[in-house]
């Protein structure tokens, strides 16, 4: 989770001893909620699976390697689909290609939404006006519309196309949060002294503004990064995914195709959809887990 | 109040203009030529037709014209209510086509947003600060929201509908009747109606249940809930108060969330193979039917905008700041 380190990691280039302490204590709670150990434990498995788990498998995903439409057995873990495709290889590749939609779809999001966010509520003014103007202007239009309507014109669709169209329609409401955190904070004496020394605006944002409200920032980007998975499995549902890719979205797309509902082929349709719910909702349980280690009025006494 | 209604309107007009814009730049400005990729997707073999489609989606599209042109016309030919003919249903126009499947989308959108609103509010304030509550419905409501749409729709399609075989789990009506005001008909389509309805309400009721939830804890933390406790005030009545602080914050997530469930239903009427819009999308993208689709993009716009629209005068009118700036402030 590489955009998720990276916001707390901008607070260490400075250790005060207060911010060690605070650390400290975050850490101490953190190891206390269970909420945060299960999700990011569900989360990190996930991971793993779709890191290692494509080494294993010696055939490309969409080959049709077995017998047609046997249910889950010892050779083909999680059965095979009516053309014979093993489906536990598409699973952890599907796996793989959610973890990379969820890094590039959430991660432009994140780039977009805080950079609009910070500029418009640091710079005030008309520059505030217009991006605010900008950002009810997207946050209205329904992004999944948007999306259908693009993509479909493209002939030949990859991972990061569909990446970048979801960051590019899914950032405004981020940017809401981050613009109101940062109208709060810009009136703060150290941001007003910073401002004195002449430093210049990013350098205020990066140093001043984003380390301190960081824990907002993680949860932001945790909260994008579901969000574009699931935006990419409905994507993918409708037939605009990535062209001969793999991923659980179109695995759910060629199980309704190839009427796998009618045929009782449940073990087609079960694990993708169950693949994305479970890595979702651990990312969510686990963001209410780190708003609880960060925000002291949620903890449980 | 007017000054707030005004504002958002100029929002929504900016929307609507900027929605028409992306619908007419998408298949001007994407990489290659659109109507040679929809002419070669149709696989046409002989030159002589090839050159007249060409000749006919060119002058469609008016590509012929300066871009300024091109962008007027198309806006002209928005007002006179011209979207363009359909070409997987050749020779009915866009707009009938859209306005067959708009009953079916709304009879499954608008029940499954406002009851998932309600319950999802009620749900979500009764389990805040309860441990036992809290500790089973977070959880639920974490992995409903988490759950994508078509998938719920496929396990009920399913599990209700094929293995249980109680409910219909295709379509909008029995293939054996045709649609008219007659009891048979109706009860039918209410059965047909349940599962998808089920499956969006469920996915959307968790979203508000966690939503409300927090707001309360929110609410029940702020100073004036501590005084009304240090008062010694019922709990029951300190609840009230949050509740009813809490509900202002819902109502704004019911615009921002309105993409996301609208995107649902999509994804749920394909599953169920329901005859709404979602279906239609599906159709559009399989037969290459770019008019279809982009004039759907246009009405499901225009219907966000309107629900947008709503929901704003909705909170003016409870929200009892602006109701006291309402009536002078008398009160």
């Amino acid at each position: 989770m590489t955009n998720v380190a990276g916001a707390p990691g901008a607070d260490k280039a400075e250790p005060t001893v207060g911010g060690e302490r605070r650390f400290a204590e975050t850490l101490h709670f953190a190891r206390r909620n269970p909420k945060l150990l299960i999700g990011l434990g569900i989360v990190l498995g996930f991971f793993l699976l779709g890191l290692i788990g494509p080494l294993f498998v010696d055939h490309d995903p969409n080959e049709y390697v077995g017998p047609q439409s046997q249910p889950p057995n010892g050779e083909f873990w999680l059965g095979t689909t009516s053309f014979g495709q093993d489906i536990w290889a598409q699973f952890v590749y599907g796996v793989r290609s959610t973890f990379l939609i969820g890094f590039f779809g959430g991660g432009v999001a994140f780039l977009v939404g805080t950079a609009v966010g910070f500029v418009a509520g640091y710079k005030g003014g008309w520059v505030d006006d217009v991006l605010n103007m900008l950002t009810n202007v997207v946050l209205v239009l329904p992004a999944m519309v948007v999306l259908i309507v693009a993509i479909a014109y493209l002939d030949a669709r990859g991972v990061l196309i569909q990446g970048i169209f979801i960051g590019l329609t899914t950032w405004p409401w981020a940017a809401r949060a981050v613009r109101s955190q940062t109208l709060s904070l810009a009136t703060r004496d150290y941001v007003d002294l910073a401002r004195l020394s002449g430093r210049r605006t990013w350098r205020i944002i990066t140093s001043e503004l984003a380390p301190n409200m960081s824990s907002y920032l993680v949860m932001t980007s945790i909260l994008l990064f579901g969000g574009a998975v699931l935006t990419a499995a409905g994507l993918d549902f409708i037939g605009l995914g990535p062209t001969n890719g793999v991923s659980l979205g179109l695995m759910l797309e060629n199980a309704v195709q190839w009427s796998a509902l009618q045929l009782g082929l449940w073990w087609w349709f079960i694990p993708p959809g169950l693949g994305i719910t479970v890595i979702v909702s651990s990312l969510y349980i686990l963001n209410v887990g780190l708003d609880e280690v960060f925000n002291p009025k949620l903890r449980e006494l | 109040m007017w000054r707030y209604i005004g504002r958002k309107s100029v929002i929504y007009m900016l929307t609507f203009v900027i929605a028409v814009t992306i619908n007419w730049m998408i298949p001007r400005f994407m990489p290659g030529d659109p109507v040679r990729s929809m002419l070669s997707r149709a696989s046409v073999s002989d030159p002589a037709a090839l050159e007249r489609m060409n000749n006919y989606y060119n002058e469609i599209f008016g590509l012929d014209t300066p871009l300024y042109e091109q962008y007027l016309s198309f806006w002209a030919g928005l007002f006179r209510g011209d979207l363009g003919v359909s070409i997987m249903l050749y020779p009915k126009p866009v707009t009938d086509v859209i306005m067959g499947a708009i009953p079916y989308t709304l009879a499954l959108l608008l029940p499954a947003i406002l009851l998932s609103w309600i319950v999802g509010n009620r749900f979500g304030a009764f389990a805040a600060r309860s441990k036992i509550l809290d500790n089973s419905i977070l959880p639920v409501g974490y992995i409903l929201t988490a759950t994508p749409y078509m998938w719920l729709a496929l396990l009920l399609a399913w599990s209700v509908g094929i293995v249980a075989g109680l409910l219909p789990a295709s379509g909008g009506y029995s293939f054996s009747l045709r649609p008219d005001f007659s009891w048979v008909f109706i009860s039918d389509l209410i059965l047909h109606w349940i599962l998808p309805f089920l499956s969006m309400f469920l996915v959307a009721l968790g979203g508000w249940a966690i939503g409300m939830r927090n707001m309360i804890i929110y609410e029940l933390e702020a100073d004036y809930s501590n005084y009304l406790q240090a008062l010694g005030a019922p709990r029951r009545l300190i609840r009230r108060y949050a509740f009813r602080n809490a509900m202002l914050p819902q109502i704004t997530g019911l615009a921002v969330q309105l993409g996301t469930i609208i995107a649902g239903s999509l994804l749920t009427e394909i599953v169920f193979n329901y005859p709404g819009l979602g279906s239609l999308i599906l159709d559009s993208i399989n037969n290459n039917d770019f008019f279809l689709l982009q004039g759907i993009f246009l009405f499901v716009v225009v219907g966000v905008l309107i629900a947008n629209f709503i929901i704003d005068i909705v909170y003016v009118l409870i929200d009892p700041r602006t109701r006291v700036q309402m009536t002078g402030g008398a009160a």
